[in-house]
């Protein structure tokens, strides 16, 4: 791993650690631009992960991985060269610079000359003291012992216990053809538990997990950690009680957290400005209008402190921002990266992101959720005569084109007669983006994002993300359950 | 291309021994490609990549921990290797674990004709003429396909060798070459739909040709034009091949050894018993010459091998690696996956339900009322109960014929009825992917909509 005292200044980190310096930089950034683009950059990415997992009592896989690399991007117009290596000499990166300039047309003068810029400043929102990474092994075992050892004496029926630890640091830095120089170091971790639970009869899986850019004594402020062995432990004791679900359009109330999912899914990909610049989207030219009842007010926001979605700066250097998405039932803005804001005449968002170094930018949500309305959760469920309440989830997708999206869920139970009943077996729900959210008829004022678990796949590319809700009531929504 | 340095591995094995490590392996894989996107005509991306790691699993005893780098300097893969095997010594001893039996390597390795020597990677001009092709065949093939998300040519070699202090050691090369469009139709009311087609192989020479390959998405996108919602009902589903697919991919999952000894499947302790409708036999080769599963050997240095998973309706197998075989005491099926740096887990390597005498045509011809499923999204398969609840589009079938498309519904049941209920099986089985069926009747679902 990097030395702690290289990271107070993380390009330090790089020209050091493969020997390069300011003018190899703009030679490669030259070499870029050699022909007619626009714009080109650099980006450079350590990152450093370990994780272990207890399976059956024992502490039995440990891993880590150190991965290091770097990506020459060129942009001409709308035109995207993208090149990169895990060996980070001037050679290589010449050869990248090559062969990324190639979606370029030839251009007749000599290219703008291209110079180093300065830092941009960068948000403040992860300054650990120590990330998990530092925290001995054997105390990071101990917590996933006494994880299983909680789960398997809080109910005979559970059965299996799987617990697992992961964490990583990412060191990067992103120098820019138009004068920027931009680092973080990003650190990001993750507890997972899930339990099987057998009543003899049948058997469920339940699981909770929680994390983000924060240190490992967060994991036992207000015995935290406790709390996921709870979660899990409840939907698997849950589920083994569950009932067929209904099948069919009804009314849902989601509960809070994490069922924000439903925002990511049917209103933030739409909204990504990549879909839009190319009228791919069922949201394309709809700024303005109306797409949600005047109850909802939607954000993306990247700069929550320690939060598993946000971002000191973007995956292009661009610090990140609170994007107002939906104000008060109205679509108000894009997510945008540097090219499709250009293209669009619009101003960067800071959420151009990207997996790792093998991957070009593009648009990605980061910390997406609905603010707060006035109505308490009891009032919203006592309001239902007959519905479905979901408070958790697995994953979700979504159809850009045609707006429809799926998300599943993973604990539900009936309203009947404005009471909670009944837990269901998992089902998924499907809607249309652009009209789901005209049907939010109640909106409950216990906003919270959920516990840190969140990954977001698009074209090949996985980013940490956040979500999160209010509890919420939709006037109709299709519950794919088996009972007819 | 950079090649993989045998010596490297035996130098790696033998720095994980000297660092005090009682058993070794070492993964070392090189890969290359180019990716050639267009879209409305026009070159809109060019991704070239190289890579090289390197990944060890030690054992310390029957402790073990694995790790990967991308830092091939000897000296500083050294310590990297020191303190992966510190690591394993933290590791709880789990009587599972080590390195196959050696006994079981194979002794000469198949030749499974994998790699496309004529061609390589395919250049940056030819593989944008590819897509471009592909695009203009979809974006003229109707009127109401305007727009597009592109089309994109890939290719790709990687070469992979796997050693361990068994003794075995061993390598091998592929290629793979991919072409999918993705045009956009639109309608006079301005509701979009996307349609989707790829074609793909180890094999330059057999793909699909680019033009039919946009001229299918065209009409993949046109045929979801106007598509409706519908009532709520239980009717017989047709899933065509891409879907069907998808399912096998879920049984696959529920049969593989890691959900087995954790508990998390329907199908423990189902071995031997009857699973899935008689007609049905699902196979695993990872032997078949030329096929985008296929290896000389698994992610343990085991031989793959060709076994049916399902014999005439009935579980005649698990997918096992090594570690997982240990735990359910029965022996390995050649199923360890393999990723640098990760422990092997369980994977299918071609698999493929054995097709049926019946066209498609005959098939969608059977059923009075009911749907025809061409597109599943989201993830509600739970393995462990084997319930099934996914978004779903397609077409509705009218008296034997394909009706009207249709949106915005879910399709639900649970994967052991839904085996049990094939009733029909196409004889339209072709090599896409690794996981492979045709088209498929399951004589009722649940369909939940208005």
């Amino acid at each position: 791993m990097a030395m702690a005292n290289d990271l107070a200044q993380p390009e330090k980190f790089f020209l050091n650690r493969f020997g390069m310096n300011e003018s190899a930089l703009e030679l490669i950034l030259g070499s870029a631009l050699e022909r007619k683009a626009d714009y080109a950059d650099l980006y450079f990415e350590y990152r450093g992960a370990e994780g272990l997992g207890l399976e059956e009592s024992m502490v039995n896989h440990t891993s880590k991985s150190v991965a290091h690399g770097v990506g020459v991007r060129v942009c001409a117009e709308d035109r995207t060269g993208y090149a990169y290596s895990d060996e980070v000499t001037v050679d290589r990166m010449r050869l990248a610079a090559q062969a990324a300039r190639a979606i370029a047309d030839r251009r007749s003068g000599a290219p703008p000359p291209v110079a180093v810029g300065s830092p941009v400043a960068r948000h403040q929102l992860y300054e650990l003291a120590s990330t998990p990474l530092e925290v001995p092994l054997e105390e990071r075992a101990r917590l996933l012992h006494q994880i299983d050892e909680m789960a398997r004496a809080a109910d005979p029926r559970i059965h299996n216990v799987m617990a697992s630890f992961a964490a990583e640091r990412k060191i990067v830095m992103v120098v820019t053809s138009d004068g920027r120089i931009a680092t973080d170091v990003q650190p990001l971790c993750r507890l997972n538990v899930s339990v099987i639970a057998d009543d003899g009869k049948s058997r469920q899986a339940g699981a909770f997990g929680g994390g983000g850019r924060v240190e490992w004594s967060y994991f036992f402020e207000g015995d935290r950690w406790k709390e996921y062995v709870r979660q899990a432990v409840h939907q698997a004791l849950v589920n083994l009680e569950a009932i067929e679900a209904p099948a069919g359009e009804m009314v849902v109330v989601l509960g809070n957290g994490w069922p924000g999912i439903l925002l990511h899914e049917a209103i933030g990909h739409g909204l990504e400005g990549d879909f839009n610049r190319k009228g791919v989207s069922a949201f394309s030219g709809r700024i303005g209008q109306r797409v949600a009842s005047g109850l909802c007010t939607v954000v993306d926001d990247g700069t929550l402190a320690n939060r598993r979605g946000s971002l000191n700066v973007d995956d292009e250097g661009t610090p990140t921002s609170r994007t107002v998405l939906i104000e008060n039932g109205v679509l108000r803005g894009y997510l945008q990266d540097r090219m499709n804001a250009r293209l669009m005449k619009m101003e960067p968002t800071g959420n151009g992101r990207r997996e790792s170094f093998a991957h070009a930018p593009m648009p990605r949500m980061t910390n997406t959720f609905m603010l707060p309305g006035e109505s308490t959760p009891e009032e919203i469920i006592k309001s239902v005569k007959h519905g479905l309440y979901a408070v958790s989830f697995g994953g979700g997708q979504v159809d850009i084109t045609n707006g429809k999206f799926v998300f599943s869920a993973s604990e539900a139970y009936l309203i009947e007669d404005g009471e909670v009943t009944r837990p269901v077996k998992g089902a998924t729900l499907i809607g249309n983006g652009p009209d789901v959210l005209t049907r939010v008829s109640m909106v409950g004022a216990d906003l919270a994002l959920d516990s840190g678990v969140g990954t977001c796949g698009k074209d090949g590319q996985s980013v940490p993300v956040g979500v999160g809700l209010p509890t919420i009531r939709i006037d109709g929504l299709t519950v794919g359950g088996t009972r007819a | 291309m950079a090649q993989v340095d045998p010596a490297l591995a035996e130098w790696a094995l033998d720095e994980a021994r000297r660092a005090g490590a009682s058993a070794a392996e070492v993964l070392c894989v090189s890969a290359e490609s180019l990716a050639a996107g267009v879209r409305m005509g026009e070159v809109e991306k060019l991704k070239s990549s190289r890579e090289r790691r390197i990944g060890v699993r030690v054992f310390a005893g029957r402790a073990t921990a694995t790790a990967s780098t991308a830092e091939l300097e000897r000296d500083g893969l050294r310590d990297f290797i020191a303190h992966t095997v510190a690591m394993a010594r933290l590791a709880a001893a789990d009587p599972a674990a080590g390195l196959p039996d050696p006994a079981l390597h194979p002794k000469r390795l198949p030749e499974l004709d994998l790699a496309d020597g004529e061609r390589g990677i395919v250049g940056a001009d030819e593989a944008l003429e590819l897509a471009r092709t592909a695009e203009r065949a979809a974006l003229g093939a109707d009127p109401r396909i305007r727009n597009s998300e592109g089309a994109e040519f890939d290719s790709g070699r990687y070469e992979i060798f796997f050693a361990n202090s068994n003794g075995f050691a061993g390598g091998y090369d592929g290629t793979s070459y991919s072409l999918g469009a993705a045009p956009i139709a639109r309608d006079e009311s301005g509701a979009m739909q996307q349609g989707y087609w790829y074609t793909a192989s180890r094999h330059f020479k057999n793909l699909e040709d680019a033009a039919a390959v946009g001229a299918t998405a065209a009409k993949r996108a046109l045929r979801r034009l106007g598509a409706r919602k519908i009532k709520t009902t239980r009717a017989p589903v047709i899933l065509d091949p891409d879907m069907a697919a998808s399912i096998l991919r879920a049984l696959a999952g529920a049969a593989s050894g890691p959900s087995l000894y954790k508990g998390a499947s329907f199908l423990l302790n189902r071995l031997g018993e009857r699973i899935a409708a008689p007609g049905v036999t699902i196979f695993d080769d990872g032997t078949l010459n030329g096929a985008l599963g296929s290896k000389p050997f698994d992610g343990d240095g085991l031989p793959t091998t060709r076994k049916p998973l399902v014999k005439a309706g009935v579980l005649a197998t698990y997918l096992l690696d090594t570690y997982s075989a240990r735990k359910l005491n029965l022996a390995p099926t050649g199923n360890a996956a393999r990723a640098v740096g990760d422990a092997p887990t369980v994977s299918p390597t071609n698999l493929y339900l054995e097709p049926g005498a019946i066209s498609p045509e005959e098939i969608i011809r059977s059923v009075k009322r009911g749907l025809y499923v061409t597109e599943l999204i989201g993830f509600g398969v739970n393995a462990v109960t084997g319930d099934y609840s996914r978004g779903a589009g397609g077409l509705w079938i009218e008296d034997g014929e394909l009706a009207y498309p249709v949106q915005e519904i879910t399709i639900a049941g649970n994967l052991r009825e839904m085996f049990n209920a094939i009733e029909m099986i196409g004889d339209d089985l072709r090599w896409r992917a690794a996981v492979v069926a045709p088209t498929i009747k399951i004589a009722e679902m649940t369909i939940a909509g208005e």
